[in-house]
């Protein structure tokens, strides 16, 4: 019998395998038993009640869809007195994603949201249409730094980072956010995103602008992790594209040490628990003992360099 | 060896006689087996499919969403959600009538006997038959009246008097008469083609049905101009009602917010979820589209 659990600093997850943020609720407990999950990820909350943005929210593209929702939700009260007890009632560990225009506030935030049923804070600092001055810190190395050591003073909780992919150079930032304090890297947010009707001229999304979800995405968010996990010390997930068991091992030996799953669960609202299945199967059929040899395990080193040699391998 | 990756990752999604490793759920992931896809005329057409005993859990109103196959060379990326037309729990079938519309709908049109077919569900708030009502008037125009059929069968079971008023381009496109009449409903037929259809002899027929003491409730989909009419007439009569609404969904199960519509309550706009508040909603507080 496999042993999918992995470590992320102190929080153990039963299995890789987590729902993404935004991409999930404990509704889901109507279609799949939640306790056979890695991670329970709510919704990111703000401080405040939000309506969210106009809709249309989502618009089909090729490879995937573009969506702009706009962190809808019932603030922090709510959320703390109504929606943590739901998350509660399941075994695996919760993640609260939370976002915020300021770092003072992001700060304040992290105080109220460590109460004894949340278990990892993930600071959404990379939510692609908020401006990179007002929520979305994770564009600028500088903001990323500042908003996380200011977190980090007003929380015990395990705080993981979630970072942007629209960012110039993830890897800096990567830095700065271990630097600052983060437990873990969660790499990445979606792509800002544009589609424009050829029917009426308009924007295909009441917001304009939206982030790319697809599968599609995955050797992107992959080369990411693989950079940002060469020169940091902290645990990743990755986050981007997985629809299958080979996309989690590929994204474990990349080196992340767990996923997050978004796109795959909208397909099919059963997809995280085959993905759990089918990675379990995975490593019995390899004899893989334990799922977390796997994490950074790439081949990379022993690569030929040599083309003339390389070209007359057998393929 | 070891295996080879399967190709839809679906091994989680039930067929039928499957058994169950989830059984307290109230939704499933199904593939269900197409017994027939017939065109019933230029434009609609009707899709039965065995499925597993837990789709058969489906009423009135509710909804599945279904994984539709690529009418073209393009991938269909997200569900399409769609209510249940008629559910038969003796032949384990549930059935849809759709439109060939839309890229979803045309993939499912490509659907034959045989073929499996990916739905999610049932999904959602359906109709609620009120103790006391002895006499309903259901008011949909094309495809919504889809949604109003299976209220028929409900109605039928509580000894319900149905009114159904049918609204259509032309008679060759009414929908459902057969069904509404075969479950005891009396229709009335209304149409562009003879000026039958305009509001105002809608309003007339209404205010006859509410005359003779037949409208109790009033229960609508299909048409934001027989949504306002049947919400003036609700208001004025003080007599409740249901709206079925659509919006463009992603997930089915609350989870990704996108398929809101906006709602009036006490005054206060709010917005509401199609998927898991709804679909069906009260009709006074539909702000409509």
């Amino acid at each position: 019998m496999v042993d999918l659990s992995v470590k992320i600093g102190d929080i153990t997850l039963q299995n890789p395998v987590t729902p993404a943020s935004g991409a999930f609720s404990w509704e889901y407990n109507d279609v799949i038993d939640l306790n056979r999950l890695g991670g329970l990820v709510a919704k990111t909350i703000c401080r405040e009640p939000r309506l969210g943005n106009p809709t249309p929210r989502m618009a089909e593209t090729e490879g995937g869809i573009i969506q702009s929702i706009g962190l809808p939700g019932k603030g922090i009260e709510y959320f703390v007195a109504h929606i943590v007890p739901e998350y509660a009632k399941f075994k695996p560990p919760l993640i609260v994603s939370v976002s915020s225009e300021s770092i003072e506030d992001f700060a304040a935030l992290a105080a109220e949201l460590s109460v004894p049923d949340v278990d990892v804070i993930e600071a959404n600092i990379s939510c692609p249409t908020r401006n990179s001055t007002g929520g979305n810190f994770a564009m600028h190395e500088g903001y990323t730094r500042d908003c996380i050591q200011a977190m980090r003073a007003k929380t015990k909780k395990p705080l993981w980072v979630k970072l942007s992919p629209n960012a110039g150079d993830i890897v800096s930032i990567a830095k700065a956010a271990e630097d600052a304090g983060a437990d873990c890297l969660v790499i990445a947010n979606t792509f800002l995103s544009l589609k424009i009707r050829t029917d009426n001229f308009r924007p295909a999304l009441g917001n304009k602008f939206g982030g790319l979800v697809s599968p599609a995405l995955k050797p992107i968010i992959l080369r990411m992790v693989y950079q940002v996990a060469k020169v940091v010390k902290i645990p990743i997930v990755g986050i981007g594209g997985v629809t299958k068991a080979e996309d989690v091992v590929e994204y474990m030996l990349a080196g992340a040490s767990a996923v997050g799953v978004g796109y795959a669960g909208f397909r099919n609202p059963t997809a995280l628990i085959t993905i759990i299945e089918d990675l379990a199967a995975w490593c019995n059929e390899r004899g893989i003992k334990k799922v977390a040899e796997l994490i950074g395990a790439v081949r990379d080193q022993d690569m030929e360099k040599d083309p003339l040699v390389a070209a007359s391998a057998g393929v | 060896m070891p295996s080879e990756p399967k190709g839809k990752y679906t091994n989680s999604a039930l067929r039928a006689g499957d058994q169950d490793p989830y059984p307290q759920r109230l939704v499933g992931e199904f593939i269900g087996t197409v017994v027939s896809n017939r065109s019933v005329n230029d434009e609609y057409k009707h899709l039965i499919l065995d499925v597993h005993e837990h789709a058969l859990n489906a009423y009135a109103g509710q909804m599945f969403h279904l994984l539709c196959p690529s009418p073209d060379d393009e991938e269909v990326w997200m569900r399409r959600p769609m209510s249940v037309y008629r559910v038969d729990r003796q032949a384990g079938q549930v059935e849809f009538l759709y439109k060939v519309e839309g890229r979803g709908t045309r993939g499912i049109a490509t659907l034959a006997p045989g073929d499996d077919f990916n739905l999610a569900g049932p999904l959602g708030v359906g109709f609620k038959l009120q103790q006391g009502w002895n006499n309903i008037v259901v008011l949909g125009r094309g495809v919504g009246l889809a949604t109003l059929a299976p209220l028929s069968q409900l109605a039928a079971e509580r000894g319900i008097g149905v009114t159904a008023i049918l609204s259509a381009r032309n008679p060759a496109v009414v929908m459902s008469k057969e069904l509404f009449e075969g479950l005891g409903a009396r229709t009335i037929t209304v149409v562009d083609s003879d000026g039958s259809s305009a509001i105002e002899n809608v309003e007339k027929i209404i205010e006859a049905l509410i005359a003779e003491g037949k409208a109790d409730a009033f229960f609508t989909c299909g048409s934001n101009r027989l949504l306002k009419l049947m919400q003036r007439l609700g208001k004025k009569h003080n007599i409740p009602g249901q709206v079925a609404m659509e919006q463009i969904m992603v997930c089915g199960f609350g989870a990704c917010y996108v398929c809101m519509r906006t709602f009036e309550v006490d005054g206060q706009r709010v917005l509401r979820r199609v998927c898991r508040d709804g679909p069906v909603f009260n009709m006074q507080e539909a702000v409509g589209w």
